[in-house]
């Protein structure tokens, strides 16, 4: 692979934000993923959503592991720090950087074979603690840069490009999130950026574990008729339990919705969710409720997304640990070490 | 004959684990401390919760040798599971304390030893009603016991008691009174005192006396440590709950009252390491405990770190390998591992502390070495080191330190226009620059990743960056020879062929068998290692010498190995002097194995035969 330099210059009429930034100022270097990928779709979405929010690029931190979707980090948020580690460890690095400076924000990218097999681990446990960061799988059901082997989210029942059919139950990353406590699961398509980039608003907002499954077709090894991740497929058995139109605490609510159709959403820093429902019945913050209509709608082979689940108080492993305000990477040499008068005291309590 | 001994010998407790035997055999141990005289105590532990054979062993030595010295004096025989073992272990003319309320056929004891016994559990069973308090206050009976045939001053054991239930006040009488039961009936009912006795002396000095596992934590709290992320492992977990018990009481906001620390007890050892790795790439001082055990799992992040050049601290408390291998035994087996860590070439640096203090100086020191040189830095204590209280001389800390956050590059510096690469050697010393995440909003940001970059942190695979890049991780390396704690030599009194090499927590027992070996007309210069990559004086010392020992505590002489892989030495100059067996390595063994190589190398040396 060579290095190509994406060229800066853009359109002068381009829209900039509150911060004077374009579009442009939030993209990486050239993807050089496949025509077509999903994941590009979904690195877009990233880029959309972060412009909207106006937040400075470089607070960003963007960890991914190793695979296909682990590279996109290069392709979006040039000016972030990334960290692309080892295979299936993004979790452990990521929860390791947020607890050294819980001032930036944390987006890590993966994969389904990345997190759903070698780092089922530590998704799980990054997930259980509670670490404040957006967790991005980017599912397709396959593995791509080795050619084409099936992940542990294929289907069960589903075919592969050269015709094996996959006889493994398939690991569902939402229902093991929401069992483990993620204060903020999502599902979407990346052949639904309407969808998309305002669930990844919200959840980078969302002040503690928000998890998003994102399917995301693979153009190479898995969009062919059989397989149950191909873009035909996930828009046919596509039901959307909501709509979200993400609003931050500045923004003024206009609501053009049937009442009793949308719900707004306070979130703990004060931003705000419009929810506008499309399934009269299902309720977001029901925990239980969603693992149930999840199950029962896998079972008809309908991939169920939108905002599943989310807490209205979350908090996060800051919190748990009772850490200080201050990040931890930025505390001074005398607020660390106790110095020479208390190693006398410890010395004398030692005889 | 009765051995006869003041000040000088071992006693040695055998106790069921789980049966409250460990707070009574330190509270004996800590009273002959407070005596002036002082002790090397040692656990020798079953992987185990209850039951299994526990022993506790204490050498009372006035000369201050700190090492195990092999053999028992006098054996406080409480298990009935090991007591053929306890009996035979005896040295001859020793002696037998053991609870004689069930009668033992003559067969169980020997002739040449003297037997004491005394009726503990009819004792505890007459004073107390309640099992526990049998099973608890039998222990103390038994040290109170041990202060009259020993002649010690009971007021020590008392004033330690009043210490140790302070603000537990209503426990000091019932544990006084257990004290003087025993007390009352030896003297009453034994002979009092035995042939070894302890007299009080001065010989303790200032020193302090501390487990190497909670004064390495110690040194990382000291160090700047704020994330720690652990997996429990023996003989690791007690550094991880010292740094704990440490942060609680010294790095605790005192405006607030919020925590200046994060622990992480993960799910694993390779995520422990994952934290520290995303906390040090973020700025943060962060470190993680384990074993052998624990290395074998983490070798994935070892190499990223040192490959995308990330500081870590690990504290490899080592055991008895190779897999689960003895999990509560000692050894010095994970040398290797560690030098050598992951796969590709990859080289760490190691450090070896003697001792608690040594643990603590070296703790606070591998946070600098991991900052100023971007990669892993493994502080190897052992089991022998870790889990036991030791005598060691008190920690010291300047307050005119800082810390050596090591080369980053700040928003200013970038503001002026620096050059930033993020793998681009500027200082010649092979350690280029970072900048933590979030610094600027323009400048200084890159990828951090474990395949091959340029010197701007690019992505490539072309082979000329990679080398150049793989040649900056040896000139590195190099400067890491000037970083980590020098070898310090000591000469004979008068020039000598043979040299030892040692390092870690062989030291006491290298000490006390060096003393013997010169008394016995052999002059041997010593080096003890402190630091890997090795320091020039190591090679230095070996070329002085036509034979260096390197003595070691594991079987396939993992030092020597790194000395002649690392130094192009000729092997067989380094003659391998190696104790792996589980037991701390005793001045005995030493004496005994130099002795018998420097017998058998009465030959023609190497070097004139060649010349």
């Amino acid at each position: 692979m060579t290095y190509i330099v994406k060229p800066k210059f853009h359109h002068p009429a381009l829209p900039v934000n509150t911060l004077g930034l374009t579009h442009r100022d939030y993209e990486g270097s050239i993807s050089t993923l496949c025509a077509g990928c999903g994941h590009d779709a979904i690195s877009s979405a990233i880029i959309q959503a972060c412009f909207e929010l106006d937040l400075p690029p470089h607070r960003i931190a963007k960890l991914s592991g190793i695979g296909c979707s682990s590279k996109t980090p290069t392709y979006f948020l040039g000016s972030a720090h990334g960290f692309n580690s080892v295979h299936g460890r993004m979790p452990s690095v990521l929860t390791g950087a947020n607890l050294a400076n819980r001032d930036l924000i944390y987006l890590g990218v993966s994969g389904d074979g990345d997190t759903a097999s070698i780092g089922l681990g530590q998704f799980a446990h990054a997930i259980r603690r509670g670490v404040n960061m957006v967790y991005i799988v980017e599912n397709n059901g396959v593995y791509g840069l080795t050619k084409g082997q099936f992940s542990a989210t294929a289907d069960r029942g589903s075919k592969s490009k050269r015709g094996v059919v996959n006889t493994d139950n398939s690991i569902d990353l939402v229902a093991m999130a929401l069992q483990l406590g993620a204060s903020f699961v999502a599902r979407s398509f990346s052949g639904d950026k309407a969808q998309l980039v305002p669930l990844i608003k919200a959840a980078i907002e969302h002040q503690g574990a928000a998890f998003i499954d994102c399917i995301s077709p693979c153009v190479a090894f898995n969009n062919h008729s059989g397989s149950t991740k191909s873009f035909d497929y996930v828009r046919e058995h596509n039901e959307a339990v909501n709509r979200l139109d993400f609003i931050t605490a500045r923004a003024p609510i206009h609501i053009d919705y049937e009442p009793g159709a949308l719900e707004i959403v306070e979130q703990h820093d004060g931003s705000k969710l419009a929810l506008r429902k499309l399934h009269a019945d299902y309720d977001p913050h029901d925990r239980l409720g969603a693992m149930t209509y999840l199950q029962e709608r896998a079972i008809v082979g309908e991939i169920v997304t939108g905002l599943l689940y989310v807490d209205r108080e979350p908090d996060d492993l800051h919190v748990h640990l009772g850490t200080v305000e201050r990040p931890l990477n930025a505390l001074s040499d005398q607020e660390l070490c106790p110095g020479a008068g208390t190693l006398a005291k410890i010395n004398a309590g030692l005889r | 004959m009765p051995i006869t001994s003041v000040n000088d010998f071992v006693v040695r407790f055998a106790n069921v684990n789980g049966s409250g035997s460990a707070s009574a055999n330190q509270l004996f141990a800590r009273a002959v401390l407070r005596m002036g005289v002082p002790v090397a105590p040692r656990n020798i532990f079953p992987s185990n919760i209850q039951g299994l054979p526990t022993w506790y062993e204490v050498r009372v030595t006035e000369a201050g040798h700190l090492g195990a010295r092999g053999g028992v004096d006098l054996m406080v025989a409480m298990n009935p599971q090991t007591w053929d073992k306890d009996v035979a272990s005896i040295e001859p003319g020793g002696y037998l304390f053991y609870d004689s309320t069930r009668p033992l056929p003559p067969a169980k004891f020997r002739d040449d030893i003297t037997v004491i016994g005394m009726p503990l559990t009819a004792i505890c069973n007459r004073q107390y009603s309640d099992p526990r308090q049998r099973q608890l206050f039998k222990n103390i009976i038994y040290v109170g016991a041990l202060t009259a045939l020993l002649d010690m001053d009971v007021k020590e054991v008392e004033t330690l008691i009043g210490e140790e239930f302070k603000g537990k006040a209503k426990l000091i009488a019932p544990n006084l009174q257990a004290l003087h039961i025993g007390r009352d009936y030896a003297r009453e009912h034994l002979t009092c005192p035995i042939g070894v006795k302890i007299k009080r002396a001065d010989a303790v000095g200032d020193r302090i006396y501390l487990e190497g596992n909670s004064a390495a934590a110690l040194g990382a709290v000291y160090g700047g440590a704020t994330v720690c992320a652990w997996y429990p492992i023996t003989p690791s977990s007690s550094l991880a709950e010292a740094f704990t018990n440490h942060c609680a009481r010294y790095r605790v906001d005192p405006q607030t009252g919020k925590n200046r620390f994060a622990i992480i007890q993960a799910e694993d050892e390779l995520a422990s390491l994952g934290i520290v790795t995303g906390a040090a790439w973020n700025g943060a001082r962060a470190f993680t405990a384990t074993s052998g055990p624990g290395i074998s799992l983490m070798q994935e992040f070892l190499g990223l770190a040192y490959f995308a050049e990330i500081p870590a601290v690990i504290f490899d408390v080592q055991r008895g390998g190779p897999s689960t291998g003895m999990p509560t035994r000692t050894q010095q087996s994970d040398v290797v591992l560690a030098a050598y860590a992951s796969h590709g070439d990859t080289k760490h640096v190691l450090l070896f502390p003697e001792d608690p203090a040594e643990a603590f100086e070296f703790g606070a020191l591998a946070f600098d070495l991991a900052d100023r040189l971007q990669t892993p830095i493994f502080v190897m204590l052992d089991l022998d080191i870790g889990m036991n209280h030791r005598l060691c001389r008190p920690l010291a800390w300047d307050d005119s330190r800082r810390y050596d956050r090591g080369k980053v590059m700040t928003a200013a510096e970038l503001d002026t226009g620096k050059d930033f690469g993020r793998y681009l050697d500027v200082d010649g010393d092979g350690i280029p620059y970072r900048t933590y995440p979030g610094t600027h909003p323009t400048r200084g940001s890159f990828f951090t990743r474990g395949s091959t970059r340029d010197r701007y942190a690019r992505y490539t695979e072309e082979g000329g960056p990679y080398v150049d890049n793989m040649q900056r991780l040896l000139r590195k390396f190099e400067t890491a020879k000037t970083l980590v704690p020098r070898p310090l030599r000591r000469d004979a009194g008068k020039p000598t062929r043979y040299g030892v090499i040692y390092y870690g927590s062989t030291s006491p027992a290298m000490d006390e068998a060096m003393a013997e070996l010169g008394a016995r007309g052999h002059q041997i210069d010593m080096l003890r290692v402190r630091g890997f990559p090795f320091h020039q004086d190591v090679a230095d010392f070996v070329a002085d010498h036509d034979f260096v020992f390197v003595v070691e505590q594991n079987r396939d002489a993992q030092l020597r190995l790194l000395l002649v892989n690392e130094l192009n030495l000729d092997p067989v100059r380094l003659v391998p002097v190696l104790h792996y067996d589980g037991t701390p390595i005793t001045a005995r063994f030493i004496v005994r194995a130099v002795a018998e190589h420097l017998d058998a190398l009465k030959i023609t040396p190497l070097r004139k035969v060649v010349s």
